[in-house]
């Protein structure tokens, strides 16, 4: 049975390579947005933090910039 | 309808709606690789090398159709004046391009054993190579121009050139004498393909579709992101 999977009649090596490029591209893929989505989110909060306090109260209101900021340090600003 | 796709409308419910795709593409995908890798029977001919299908054919479709879109709403930036849709054109990109390579790399691993040669330069092959060129333009676009208006028109131009390859790459096995075998799955007329392979395919092209949707979603959350950091630049 496992050596039916592996070998696969003798286009194995055919056929695990295009599952494993496919699955691969997808980590890389998944990796570099997720990275891209966490440095511009950590840029973000670090803009936010040294904002000067009265624009610090009025981004504070915008509920989006509360949306980015969930779940970081400075939602606790 | 349009005002939909505005940026402060849909930023809280794309943070909430990514957790529940991913988790369900990982369901998905792995239901998929099963029925693909294990569950499904070996064609008559190409015997177990048809599974390579499980990966060519999905990517082969996603590409082509996030292409599309890209083209359509390209059209709505071009005409209608609608830059919202200029956020959605570039989030797609990079998962169709990656889908596009997907599709070019799995077709030539398929095409050693089933007809003797790495790559063949007959229409569709040919054409899905054009349409990763047009992919990459595209991507490169944004790359190229700092000008955001610059880029947004040169995009939707090359996204609308673009459009001119779709077809030729759908009916390509049938205008010319190709290498490539004509589709087995048709919505119009009657699909030449066993429902035992069918489902798989059906399967892991609803997997794939999710992590397209996923990549979407994380893209366009940083596009997002990205404004909202030029606008605390501005307060």
């Amino acid at each position: 049975m496992m050596n039916d999977i592996l070998f696969m009649n003798g286009y194995g090596v055919y056929v695990w390579s295009s599952f494993v490029f496919t699955l691969s591209s997808f980590g890389i893929l998944y990796s570099i947005i997720k990275l891209q989505l966490s440095k511009e989110k950590k840029k973000f909060e670090n803009k936010f933090k040294n904002l000067a306090s009265e624009k610090l109260e009025l981004a504070k209101k915008q509920e989006t910039y509360r949306e980015i900021l969930a779940n970081t340090s400075a939602s606790k600003i | 309808m349009i005002n939909y796709f505005n940026p402060k409308n849909t930023l809280i419910i794309i943070n909430r709606l990514q957790k529940y795709v991913l988790f369900l593409f990982l369901l998905v995908l792995a239901i998929g690789l099963l029925e693909a890798l294990v569950l499904s029977p070996e064609d008559y001919k190409q015997s177990d090398s048809v599974r390579i299908m499980y990966v060519h054919v999905p990517s082969a479709w996603i590409s082509l159709g996030i292409f599309s879109i890209i083209s359509i709403l390209s059209f709505g930036i071009l005409i209608f004046k609608n830059k919202n849709f200029y956020l959605i054109t570039k989030s797609l990109a990079p998962t169709g391009f990656v889908f596009n390579l997907i599709a070019l790399v799995t077709g030539s691993i398929w095409g050693k054993p089933t007809w003797g040669t790495w790559w063949a330069w007959d229409a569709r092959i040919t054409s899905m190579l054009l349409l990763a060129v047009f992919y990459l333009i595209f991507i490169l676009t944004w790359r190229i121009y700092e000008n955001k208006d610059k880029a947004i028109k040169i995009s939707s131009f090359v996204a609308i050139l673009g459009l001119i390859n779709i077809p030729i790459i759908k009916f390509s096995v049938d205008w010319w004498s190709t290498l490539h075998q004509p589709a087995s799955v048709n919505l119009l007329k009657d699909t030449t393909i066993h429902a035992s392979m069918l489902l798989p395919l059906g399967i892991m092209t609803a997997a794939f579709t999710l992590f397209s949707l996923l990549i979407f979603l994380m893209k366009y959350n940083t596009e997002l992101i990205k404004i909202k950091n030029k606008g605390l630049d501005r307060l």
